[in-house]
């Protein structure tokens, strides 16, 4: 493995689709995407966010399975379930905060993002981070990034109680260390929200 | 030939578009022995650098290429997906003739040529030369670029040759050369990320400039502002700094709005202005008018956005200004183009590292096709056909008399409507589709049905080739080779992949061969595209574009070499405008002043909703080839209206119902995509799709005085609910113009 680290910065997704055409096409995937790019609410905001497998330090997909199917690499990949031990109960599904692992009804088998294993074993760059044009998917070295970027690498996350670190970095403000996930009420009502930032109608009332 | 031979659910059974969805012998692992080929992508300006793979003259795969500098190894989802169009099932692999009724059959290529031949010669005897045209393209290399424009004038003599370069650059071009002097960006795209403000108007960069996006936020990374003008909030906006949501076609509200503030305020640099540059204060004169109040009532936008614009833009140390089509698809298109030009200028922000100007280009080649002379003005080198010493000049560098060469011809639009009148009865097409891609299509559909014969050149059966007497089966971007220039002014190689499919030939041997039985052969005598460089060289020699000192060993060992480039020991020119010089004979930058005017279709009471079309970013212009990509149909598949919530609440549409958009000339149905992201008063819909998913259905037929583009940008609709359709066109599949 290169001595590149992933970096994530879903601030500068421009919604292009190239990582999940370009992940399709790694010799493992075979035209199956392991990428989510997730559109956050289209009817009020061009925003999408890609998702691809965190790599936690102490993968809980790995630990809710009960075929010990999930495996993770000396250093620090979690791959895909084996073949021969899968038996498609979708544990991993369930379980991963970060809603990365798939149940492929096909192959009867979950499949999820290896890192590209084959390309960054090998020296060379995961496929999405090397296609993305506007560098919301990045794999270069801590130094690299720390002097090009206006943001910081996080890695580590808190789900309610738990923590979970990841070996995939994302970019946040300055201040912030952790990303803190809570629970948020969506049935709050439609006085109680802020106005929306993207509402070009309201724009142009201003 | 008067109508289809035969009707559209038929010719799609047999020629697609069908959707290619595995690679060439199927998903395989890599190989030690597979080759990778480094070439371009074909599907935008961009030209991104990739590396296709190759087994057994099969494009299988691609590989990215990073050290290429342009792209450094990011692809789109187009570039990413683009060799799937190779060992295409749609692919054509012999010539084709038409049969009533039965669509097409194939035919040797002896007879598919001397027929071609044969009509030429009827037509243009019986009705004369100018009765015989071609249409070209802007995604041919320059070495197809040239000699499409020497095969009009010397082999078949004809004054009208225009390109689909005329529905993309020439207004940006035009007002570059009156402005500067000379038609390109100004700088290399490096100069972007140095930037201390962007300024980004009527152009999509996330979808149709993807690569641009790391530039732009490399500059943010360095602190620079952002401001996007455009009526969608596109998904570069949403991170600006300032996005100013203009009405479609009030752009120039903006611009001598901005300037207005500026001059009042000190922001512009009257000692660059008055050594570099005239005709400041006539400009100065007209925007004093436009104040913010004044200047926000055309833009259709709050008066503080311009003064905020302003304020960004004014003080900075350094800058960069770029824009594309929406600015420029306007009968002001020129206009609109200049008078951001003058932000540019009135700051002295150009020709320096960080501080430059930039026009987007779409196609291909946008750039070099329309420098090689297939303009129906233009010889090559961005020579003016009606410039003596030009027509001298090319007259010695092709052997001909300088008296036949033909003058001025028709540019896209008044061509198509000369054949829509019976002035021009015959027709050569080559990398065009106009049945899409011109305003206007049922005006389109009509004139191609009174041709008398029409020949296209193409690898896949386009909507525009349906309606041909004879096609000829050409070839893929990665079965020729040759050069293109990139959005920056870089000349750069695309090599030789594979090569075509037996019965297919490369196109230049087609002309070439079409030349031969016409009598011209001596004049067509190239042994292949790397002989047509060497000619297009001496032909662009001394000229503002002059290619004369690149070989293409010197574009490989350079990764692109930037024009101009004198001499073979000149290292090329990234950077225009240096010092102050411009293109003009008297070396300054020309101030012009420009009004704003209504564009030719307003709304009204009968068409009160604003339509403007473009592109999504999984397909490319006609979509002649992206529609035949699986990947790319799945990604958008079939074109939809975007509209603001306030606006379908008033027409009573919810997201996803059918709606008919329908303005004076035509109409499509199309699903509704509502969205806060657009302006209120105005509706979006893409226009890759043909047929009755063809937004140009709708756009009108209005032309820029000067550069003769379209008014895309702008046209009255109104919009309202339907039934889902259940023709047998709404049945086809999506990407064939069928709607789900
Ligand atoms: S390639 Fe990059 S910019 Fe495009 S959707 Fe994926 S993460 Fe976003
Ligand atoms: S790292 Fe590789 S496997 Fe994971 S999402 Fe990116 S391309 Fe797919
Ligand atoms: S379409 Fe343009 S941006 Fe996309 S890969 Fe091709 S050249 Fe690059």
């Amino acid at each position: 493995m290169t001595n590149g680290e992933f970096f994530i910065d879903y601030s500068r997704c421009i919604g292009c689709e190239a990582c999940v055409q370009a992940c399709g096409e790694c010799d493992t995937h075979r035209g199956v995407s392991m990428i989510h790019l997730e559109t956050i609410e289209r009817r009020d905001s061009v925003q999408t966010a890609p998702q691809i497998c965190m790599h936690c330090e102490d993968p809980i997909c790995a630990q809710v399975c009960p075929a010990d199917a999930i495996k993770k690499t000396p250093d620090g990949v979690v791959q895909s379930s084996l073949k021969p031990r899968c038996i498609g109960c979708s544990n991993c599904v369930m379980s991963c905060p970060f809603g990365v692992p798939k149940y492929q009804i096909d192959i009867d088998q979950m499949m999820k993002c290896d890192m590209c294993y084959d390309r960054t074993s090998v020296g060379k760059k995961p496929m999405c981070a090397t296609v993305c044009p506007s560098g919301a998917l990045t794999f270069t070295t801590m130094q690299d990034i720390q002097r090009t970027r206006q943001g910081v690498p996080v890695n580590e996350w808190r789900f309610g109680v738990e923590i979970v670190r990841t070996k995939v970095y994302v970019m946040v403000p300055k201040e912030v260390t952790r990303v803190d996930v809570d629970l948020v009420q969506i049935a709050t009502t439609a006085a109680a929200l802020p106005p929306d930032p993207y509402d070009v109608a309201l724009m142009l009332e201003s | 030939m008067a109508k289809l031979s035969a009707d559209i659910p038929k010719l799609v059974e047999h020629f697609g578009p069908s959707l290619s969805r595995i690679p060439a012998g199927g998903w395989a692992d890599t190989r030690e022995d597979d080759k990778l080929v480094k070439t371009h992508c074909c599907f935008c300006g961009q030209q991104c650098g990739i590396q296709l793979r190759v087994r057994e003259n099969k494009i299988i795969g691609f590989e990215p290429w990073e050290d290429f500098p342009f792209n450094r190894g990011k692809l789109c989802p187009k570039g990413v997906k683009r060799y799937m169009q190779d060992e295409h099932p749609d692919r054509l692999k012999s010539p084709l003739q038409r049969v009533q009724d039965k669509g097409f059959v194939p035919v040797g290529w002896d007879a598919a040529l001397d027929r071609v031949v044969s009509e030429i010669r009827r037509i243009q005897e019986t009705y004369g030369k100018d009765s015989f045209a071609i249409l070209t393209g802007a995604s041919l290399t320059n070495e197809k670029a040239y000699l499409m424009g020497k095969f009009a004038r010397v082999a078949l003599q004809t004054a009208n040759i225009d390109y689909n370069g005329r529905l993309c650059m020439v207004s940006a071009g035009t007002a570059s050369k009156k402005v500067f002097g000379i038609d390109r960006s100004g700088n290399p795209w490096s100069d972007i990320v140095a930037a201390d403000v962007i300024l980004v108007a009527g152009a999509n960069i996330a979808e149709c400039a993807p690569i641009t996006t790391d530039y732009i936020w490399r500059a943010r990374d360095r602190g620079a502002k952002l401001i996007v003008i455009d009526p969608r909030m596109t998904p570069i906006a949403r991170n600006a700094d300032l996005y100013i949501p203009v009405r479609p076609g009030g752009d120039i509200g903006v611009f001598n709005g901005m300037l207005h503030v500026m001059i009042k305020r000190g922001w512009i640099d009257q000692d660059y202005i008055s050594k570099h540059t005239i005709g400041f204060e006539e400009v100065a004169r007209t925007v004093e008018k436009y104040t913010p109040e004044y200047a926000a009532r055309i833009a259709g936008v709050p008066a503080s956005m311009i003064v905020r614009a302003a304020e960004l833009f004014g003080p900075a140390k350094t800058s960069f200004v770029m824009h594309a089509r929406g600015i420029e698809h306007h009968s002001k298109g020129v206009e609109n183009c200049i008078a951001m030009m003058s932000l540019a200028l009135a700051t002295g922000r150009l020709g320096r590292e960080g501080c430059g100007y930039a026009m987007i280009t779409g196609q291909g080649n946008g750039q070099g096709g329309r420098e090689q002379g297939q303009k129906c003005d233009q010889l090559p080198g961005n020579r003016k056909i009606d410039d003596p010493e030009a027509r001298r000049y090319i007259a010695g560098v092709w052997d001909v008399p300088e008296s036949s060469i033909p003058g001025k011809g028709l540019s896209a639009v008044p061509l198509m409507e000369a054949i829509h009148s019976g002035k021009i009865k015959g027709l050569i097409s080559i990398c065009f589709n106009p049945v899409v891609s011109l305003p206007d299509a049922n005006f389109t559909r009509e004139a191609l049905g009174k041709l008398e014969f029409y020949t296209a050149i193409d690898f896949f059966l386009s909507e525009t080739a349906q309606h041909a007497d004879i096609v000829l089966a050409g070839s893929l971007m990665e079965e020729d080779e040759g050069t293109t220039t990139n959005v920056e002014g870089r000349v750069i190689r695309h090599r030789k992949v594979v090569s075509p499919p037996e019965g297919a030939w490369e196109d230049w041997k087609i002309l070439l061969e079409l030349a031969r039985r016409l009598g011209k052969g001596n004049k067509f005598d190239y042994a292949g595209p790397r002989e047509i460089f060497d000619e297009l060289r001496v032909a662009s020699k001394g000229s503002v574009s002059d290619y004369y000192g690149m070989t293409w060993d010197r574009i490989d060992e350079n990764n692109g070499l930037f024009w101009p480039c004198p001499s073979l020991d000149h290292p090329g020119t990234p950077r225009l405008y240096e010092d102050g010089k411009f293109g003009h004979p008297d070396g300054k930058a020309h101030f012009i002043p420009v009004e704003w005017r209504p564009s030719v279709e307003m709304p009204d009471e009968e068409y009160p909703i604003i339509l403007t079309t473009g592109r999504v970013v999984s397909h490319f212009l006609s979509g002649t080839q992206t529609r035949r990509i699986g990947a790319l149909v799945d990604q958008t598949s079939e074109p939809f209206c975007e509209m603001h919530p306030q606006l379908a609440t008033k027409l009573g549409i919810a997201d996803c119902d059918f709606v008919k958009v329908e303005s004076r000339r035509g109409h499509v149905v199309v699903h509704a995509k509502v969205v806060k992201t657009i302006r209120p008063d105005t509706v979006f819909v893409p226009y890759h799709w043909p047929h009755d998913r063809s937004a140009n259905n709708m756009t009108i037929r209005a032309l820029d005085p000067q550069s003769e583009i379209p008014e895309f940008k702008i046209c009255a609709v109104r919009v309202m609910k339907a039934e889902r359709p259940i023709d047998p066109i709404a049945k086809l599949e999506v990407q064939a113009g069928g709607i789900r």
